[in-house]
């Protein structure tokens, strides 16, 4: 189980050699049709190691289609996509998760009837030793120690982790979601509005461990409504408008307002009349 | 009810564990809850705060306790043994299809054919036997044969409908219903609709030995053991864990890596060899294999699940819940029988209890939504 713990991944001697690298992601015109409906055209951008970089736009601009694709839950219907250079064509989210890229999705994909632990490891459930555990008989209390152990390094408290998942509060369900992802992810770290259902304290504490996972190297896409935590924690900003990727900002040398004229089209107008 | 709770506990796990110790059974839940022992209030009032609050569906250990109260007092044969033997041998094939059903179901299917598979893998099974026993073969050998029939035909009907449910995309229902058709008219055109009855003796020796001076037939202890191991597969094993997970959210269970499809086709294939096992069990019963056997029984099963605790929307359900499912609709019959109840009262007695489940299962639903 822990062959796909972040700290696993940076064995590689040029973590500092940025430029060397190649992109951990990269997009090339990438297009997404449902059907008659286009929900992304002609987006281009690349990740690196240790970047933070948060995704904007407004409801339906097509933020969770660009995620569900790097994550291999949706297939693009164009273009192309690099992993560390080699072009990828992941048939499942379970292959993108095998090469250590892991997902926060929005509708969190937690099974509310099995108990929190069992959420943190499904498909990696952790199995006896010996001839019972060849059967397929679980190590329930492995399982919970190390879903414990998982929780406790995110320091995100839930109400029991052996509770039903159903039974938890919207936003210990969230934290049980992004905590599964930090806990498997290694290569990449790709966060739908992780923090949507969270507390003041608990999305404080979610921007806390993005920027812990970045100083392992580990790069992560935020999508987020929440302007002010884009600013706190991400190094750029791609702002998608209509399935268009129509802006990239480096958070640095940017401003809120700005980001949100870009975000309402604003931006686009301008620039069309100058 | 709920003063003696401390927050980090769960009144429901703490009363689901207390209903364990009482039916002398770990836990079936998937939460190993810790004993604490330095509070207890009670008994009673848990058993009692819980069964009001019908979580998982253990208000039936409840009425199972009513209805043998009910029956003991009506029927002063009630607790005598040929009525335990009368009961025990009446649940065997509802507690082999109910089996299988709760697995289906804990998926958010169902198998509407389990009883139709039943009849048609006993038949089939003994036409088999029947024609060996011409030759020279060894009877042990022949019932063997007989048996590995059955199973390999349920084997085969479940595959088959959990091919169409998962690669042709046809809901469970319809599925089964279609070979719920099927295996019935196959199980008339086999023998013509006629009774086979010329059987190895094995046969008839599994259907009429009775252990323990006439207490424990044999045949329900077979039943007996695949619902031990049915139980250890639900809710010790990957396998039981995947069955909640995909009934809980196959979306979930696919981006995780389940293998979905093929889960589905696995829950499908038990539930038919489960139903095959139960063939052989019913000819053994009757020492005779009849066309009619196994009609009708997957709505006695389905009822058995539902009053268990299990939801139709899938997620949930345990064995236990199910046996105990399981012998009231068994001793509702029997009871009826006894106490000189016209024998159609039976069905609507069962339908009412069964009615009754699903509401409060809708109750609950409700409670926990608001
Ligand atoms: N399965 C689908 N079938 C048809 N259209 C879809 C589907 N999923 C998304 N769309 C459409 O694609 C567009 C982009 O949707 P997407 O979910 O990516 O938006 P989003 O940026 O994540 O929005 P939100 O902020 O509301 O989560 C929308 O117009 C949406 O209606
Ligand atoms: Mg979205």
């Amino acid at each position: 189980m822990s062959e796909n713990r972040s700290q696993a991944n940076l064995a590689s001697p040029d973590a500092s050699g940025v430029g060397a690298d190649p992109p951990i992601v990269e997009l090339r015109n990438v297009g997404k049709h449902y059907g008659r409906i286009t929900a992304l055209k002609h987006v281009s951008f690349s990740i690196r190691k240790g970047e933070v970089v948060a995704l904007v736009g407004d409801n339906g601009a097509g933020k969770s289609t660009l995620v569900n694709i790097i994550a291999g839950a949706l297939a693009p219907s164009v273009g192309e996509l690099l992993i560390e250079g080699e072009p990828m064509r992941f048939r499942s989210a379970n292959e993108a998760r095998q090469m250590g890229i892991e997902t926060v999705y929005q509708d969190l994909a937690l099974a509310n009837d099995v108990p929190a632990w069992a959420n943190l490891f499904l498909g990696r459930e952790i199995k006896r030793r010996g001839p019972l555990g060849a059967l397929g008989w679980l190590d329930k209390k492995a399982m919970i120690g190390a879903a414990d152990e998982a929780l406790g390094r995110t320091k995100i408290r839930i109400k029991s982790i052996e509770a039903k998942c159903g039974a938890l509060s919207g936003g210990q369900r969230q934290a049980v979601a992004v905590a599964r992802a930090i806990n498997w992810g290694s290569r990449m770290l790709l966060m739908d509005e992780p923090t949507a259902a969270l507390g003041v304290e608990q999305q404080h504490q979610v921007g806390v461990l993005i920027q812990a996972v970045r100083e392992e190297g580990t790069p992560v896409l935020l999508v987020s409504h929440n302007l002010p935590q884009v600013m706190a924690v991400s190094d750029r900003i791609l702002v998608l408008f209509h399935g268009h990727l129509v802006k990239e900002l480096a958070t640095a040398r940017t401003t809120t307002d700005e980001v949100i004229k870009w975000i309402t089209g604003a931006g686009l107008v301008r620039q069309a009349a100058s | 009810m709920t003063t003696d709770q401390t927050p980090e506990t769960r009144p429901e796990d703490q009363a689901m564990e207390d209903i364990g110790a009482l039916l002398g059974e770990t836990n079936d839940d998937w939460s190993d809850a810790d004993d604490d022992a330095e509070r207890t209030p009670s008994n009673l009032m848990r058993l009692l705060g819980f069964l009001a609050k019908g979580e998982g569906g253990w208000w039936t250990f409840g009425v199972l306790v009513f209805i043998c109260v009910v029956f003991g007092v009506l029927a002063p044969d009630f607790f005598s043994r040929s009525n335990w033997v009368a009961t025990s041998e009446y649940a065997v094939e509802y507690l082999m299809l109910a089996l299988g059903e709760t697995f289906v179901i804990a998926t958010g299917g169902i198998d509407l054919a389990c009883g139709a598979v039943l009849g048609f893998s006993g038949m089939l099974s003994a036409v088999v036997m029947q024609s060996m026993l011409g030759g020279h073969a060894d009877t042990l050998l022949i019932t063997v044969v007989g048996v590995v029939v059955a199973i390999a035909t349920g084997a085969a009907i479940g595959l088959f409908n959990g091919f169409m449910v998962t690669k042709a995309k046809l809901t469970p229902f319809i599925v089964t219903l279609g070979t719920l058709g099927m295996a019935t008219g196959g199980t008339y055109l086999l023998d013509n609709g006629n009774q086979v009855s010329n059987l190895p003796p094995q046969i008839a020796t599994l259907g009429t030995t009775i252990w323990l001076s006439g207490w424990l037939p044999v045949i329900f202890v077979v039943a007996a053991v695949f619902a031990i191991g049915a139980s250890v597969l639900l809710s010790r094993t990957r396998f039981g864990m995947w069955t909640y997970v995909v009934g809980s959210n196959p979306l979930a269970a696919r981006r995780a890596g389940l293998k979905v499809d093929r889960h589905l086709i696995k829950v499908y294939m038990l539930s038919g060899m489960l139903a095959g096992v139960a063939g052989v069990l019913v000819t053994a019963r009757f020492t005779i294999a009849s066309p009619i056997a196994g009609a009708n029984d997957e709505l006695d099963a389905i009822a058995a699940v539902v009053i268990g605790g299990a939801s139709l929307f899938g997620g949930n359900g345990t064995i236990l819940g199910t046996t105990i499912g399981v012998f009231v609709v068994s001793i509702l019959v029997t009871g009826l029988v006894l106490v000189n109840v016209q024998p159609f009262w039976q069905q609507v007695a069962v339908g009412a209890v069964l009615l009754s489940a699903v509401m409060l299962d809708q109750l609950r639903r409700r409670l926990a939504v608001a």
